[in-house]
């Protein structure tokens, strides 16, 4: 053989040797890969110290526009189980980073792969299906972490998910799932008892984000900042947005975290409105710590924007 | 259930109508039913895991009798099993529903250049005639058209093919493969046509790329793209960095191999690629990989000390390296508003075996070794939402010939062939693309061509996946 491919192949092996001593200790933990920090945070909940969670994505980013980078095909490789919203909302990036991670365990179908929004009655199914409507999905809008009540369904079905992944700790799950729904059920009362007032309040957003936030608390969506989904807004769309609202006025304008501020900005300036900036998940805000934080500090904010003047 | 469902909705809904006959109301009532639906479809359901979960513990454990009572009481299954239930909302036909996803691209060009394309060559590089050199054709001209399928086959297998259908006429397979999803450990079988996985661009369809044209070096060393039939197997390192290692035996049936017929692998590639993050806002990716081709009776064109062009015959093999870094920024990791990539790649090329030159006249024959090099650095900016500018330069490197104790007819010249492009693109979606590009190339001796594209790139369908 060649010196150089000799070199080559030398250095190869040696490679795949060090890599394959850096993996014998093996995780005793069950290995989550969750794409959005929620259902990081709820893997975190439901499995404690038996789970060793990564996040692929953080509050600051648009979960539509991830790439499959490499650092993540490198954690899909390893994990036991993928947790995702599902309904298309990660279509640009899952199906690639699954089929480059050589992972069988976490293939769509298997149970090492779990989609949250499969287990949840889905809004805004969109009765056309056509790109002219711009970034439309076709399962309905995926942005399902936005009601508590959904978190709960989800909660109940990843944590069989886990026991069925992880048979010798299944009690430990089922006891954690079942603290976990009691508190969970509390809080939502709390929370829906906090923001009763604020049924029927007419808000705008910025992007068709909340569909389940608002079915939940019923606040009235008037307008949507976005001329279509995942279409950024020009200005004279905004104005288009903001003539429209001058019969009757919104009470606020809702943004994500990980979202431009200079449209819901703009048109809070303009017509005179609360701009309510929400944490969206885990992470989004100082708040938003966890699960109980994202909503305790999701519904304070709306309520500040209400009681604005 | 159904029938005990049937009479709330009646006993709701009956004298709301009657008294209030207000729509929003009893829509809201339908809502509130659907949800407490939802909610106790799901539990049921949840139930049923749990207790299947149960059992099939306690059948993986010893089964002592005593503790099947206990555990098993619990929860009294429900009568009977309960109706799917998660809404699938994927209302598809019968057997269309199996349809695999189909993408279309479509692509047009303007292209306006200062120096005639068809006599277009990079100077002191032997190429077959049929290469895909320069910027193509000038004026109004339809791109490659390319049809994408890709679906899981059964549970182990998908299979993906593009099918691109060249602007005369001419319908070519450029990649059809089987891919394994189910080996595990890392491991991934492909087999069939498909792009080689050398370097960072050669994997990417042209509908990807950042500028019109493929860099001088893909050109001049990689007949613009290495693309290959044979089998690939790839094995990602069970490792928190990505080390990513890859091996493949093809025919070699394209430049810088040629198809012949022979039994063995004409072709043999590694690739090994390694890459992650840094912090939340940097991500990366480096590689080498090396591919090495047959070549037999292969036509080459060169240019003699006359400045003629003769034919050439070479046979032998040839060994490209390839260096590949890449490197993208984006604020919190944040592509959409604002972001910068990085990337470059050393070729290298070592072709060593005979050669005829002047094939029909002075049939000259003699060994052949040469060793020639270039490299690309291009940087793209995406300076506000939908809009991006790039820059790129290039340059390569003709080395030197051997003919052994042979003279040489061929005259490499002493130029080293250059390029620097400027693109401006456009993209009103995730799905469109519109791109500005202006190119000083001077890969022609004396030469110096001033190109100007305007091009159109559009993708149908399914989504197409974002490749880092």
């Amino acid at each position: 053989m060649n010196p150089s491919i000799d070199r080559f192949v030398r250095r190869l092996l040696a490679t795949l040797v060090t890599a394959l001593a850096a993996a014998a200790p093996a995780h005793a933990a069950l290995r989550v890969f969750a794409c959005e920090p929620e259902w990081g945070a709820l893997a975190q909940e439901l499995g404690g110290n038996l789970v060793d969670v990564s996040v692929a994505t953080s509050a600051l980013q648009d979960p539509h526009q991830i790439q499959a980078k490499p650092s993540l095909i490198a954690r899909a490789r390893n994990a036991d189980l993928v947790v995702c919203t599902g309904a298309e909302l990660e279509v640009g990036w899952l199906p690639l980073l699954l089929q480059q991670s050589g992972n069988g365990k976490v293939q769509p179908g298997q149970p090492g792969n779990f989609a949250a929004a499969d287990v949840v009655r889905k809004l805004e199914i969109p009765a056309v299906l056509d790109r002219s409507q711009g970034d439309v999905h076709a399962a309905g809008n995926p942005h399902i972490q936005t009601d508590p009540r959904n978190i709960a369904l989800v909660a109940a079905a990843l944590a069989a998910r886990l026991q069925q992944l992880d048979p010798a700790n299944a009690a430990q799950y089922a006891k954690t799932q079942a603290e976990f729904a009691q508190k969970w059920q509390q809080a939502i009362l709390r929370w829906s008892a906090q923001a009763a007032a604020l049924k029927g309040t007419p808000v705008v957003s910025q992007h068709k984000a909340f569909a389940y936030l608002y079915d939940w608390l019923g606040l009235k969506e008037v307008a949507v900042l976005e001329p279509k989904p995942g279409v950024e807004p020009s200005v004279a769309h905004l104005q288009g947005v903001l003539a429209s609202l001058k019969a009757a006025p919104p009470k606020m304008v809702l943004s994500a975290a990980y979202q431009d501020p200079r449209p819901s900005e703009w048109l809070a300036r303009n017509a005179g409105i609360a701009i309510v900036r929400l944490p969206f998940t885990v992470g989004g805000s100082e708040g938003a710590k966890d699960l109980f934080g994202l909503f305790d500090d999701t519904v304070a904010r709306l309520l500040a924007g209400a009681a604005k003047p | 259930m159904k029938l005990m469902h049937a009479a709330i909705a009646a006993a709701l809904i009956l004298p709301t109508t009657a008294f209030a006959d207000d729509a929003a109301d009893l829509a809201a009532i339908r809502r509130d039913m659907d949800t407490l639906r939802a909610a106790y479809e799901a539990r049921l359901q949840a139930l049923e895991r749990r207790l299947q979960a149960a059992e099939a513990a306690l059948a993986g454990s010893a089964p002592a009798p005593g503790a099947t009572t206990t555990t098993a009481a619990a929860p009294p299954p429900a009568a009977p099993a309960p109706p799917a239930t998660a809404p699938p909302t994927t209302s598809a036909a019968g057997a269309n529903a199996f349809n695999p996803a189909i993408s279309l691209i479509l692509s047009g060009l303007y292209a306006r250049t200062s120096k005639d394309p068809s006599r277009y060559a990079i100077s002191g590089f032997q190429l077959p005639a049929d290469a895909e050199i320069g910027p193509g054709t000038r004026g109004l001209s339809l791109s490659e058209t390319e049809l994408a399928f890709a679906a899981s086959i059964d549970p182990w297998l998908r299979g993906a093919a593009t099918i691109a259908v060249a602007p005369d006429n001419s319908v070519s397979v450029e990649e059809a493969f089987v891919q394994t999803t189910s080996l595990g450990n890392g491991l991934s079988l492909k087999a069939g046509r498909f792009f080689s996985n050398i370097g960072y661009l050669n994997p990417q369809h042209a509908h990807t790329w950042d500028f019109v044209d493929s860099p001088l070096a893909y050109q001049a060393m990689l007949g613009s793209q290495y693309g290959d039939d044979g089998v690939q197997l790839t094995w990602l390192a069970p490792l928190d960095q990505f080390v990513e290692i890859g091996v493949e035996l093809g025919r070699g049936r394209s430049f810088p191999g040629s198809d012949t017929s022979r039994n063995g692998a004409g072709m043999f590639a590694v690739t090994a690629h390694t890459g992650g993050d840094v912090g939340a806002s940097h991500s990366w990716r480096a590689g080498i990989s090396m591919l090495r081709t047959k070549a037999s009776e292969q036509g080459l064109v060169a240019t003699d000390a006359a400045g003629d062009a003769i034919d050439n015959v070479f046979s032998g093999r040839t060994r490209t390296w390839v260096a590949d870094a890449v490197w993208k920024w984006a604020p919190n990791g944040n592509a959409t508003r604002t972001n910068f990539k990085l990337q470059g790649e050393y070729l290298r090329s070592e072709r060593r075996g005979d050669i005829v030159q002047d094939v029909g006249t002075s049939d000259l024959a003699s060994i052949y070794r040469t060793r020639q090099s270039g490299w690309y650095v291009q940087g793209v900016w995406q300076f506000m939402p939908r809009w991006r500018v790039g820059v790129r330069t290039e340059r390569l490197d003709p080395g030197r010939e051997d003919y052994g104790t042979e003279s040489a007819l061929v005259d490499l010249g002493n130029h080293r062939p250059r390029k620097h492009s400027v693109m401006l693109d456009f993209n009103p979606s995730e799905f469109s693309r519109v791109r500005l590009q202006l190119a000083q190339d001077r890969a022609r001796q004396g030469l110096t061509d001033t190109q100007w594209f305007l091009q159109y790139q559009m993708s149908l369908g399914a989504h197409g996946g974002h490749r880092f």
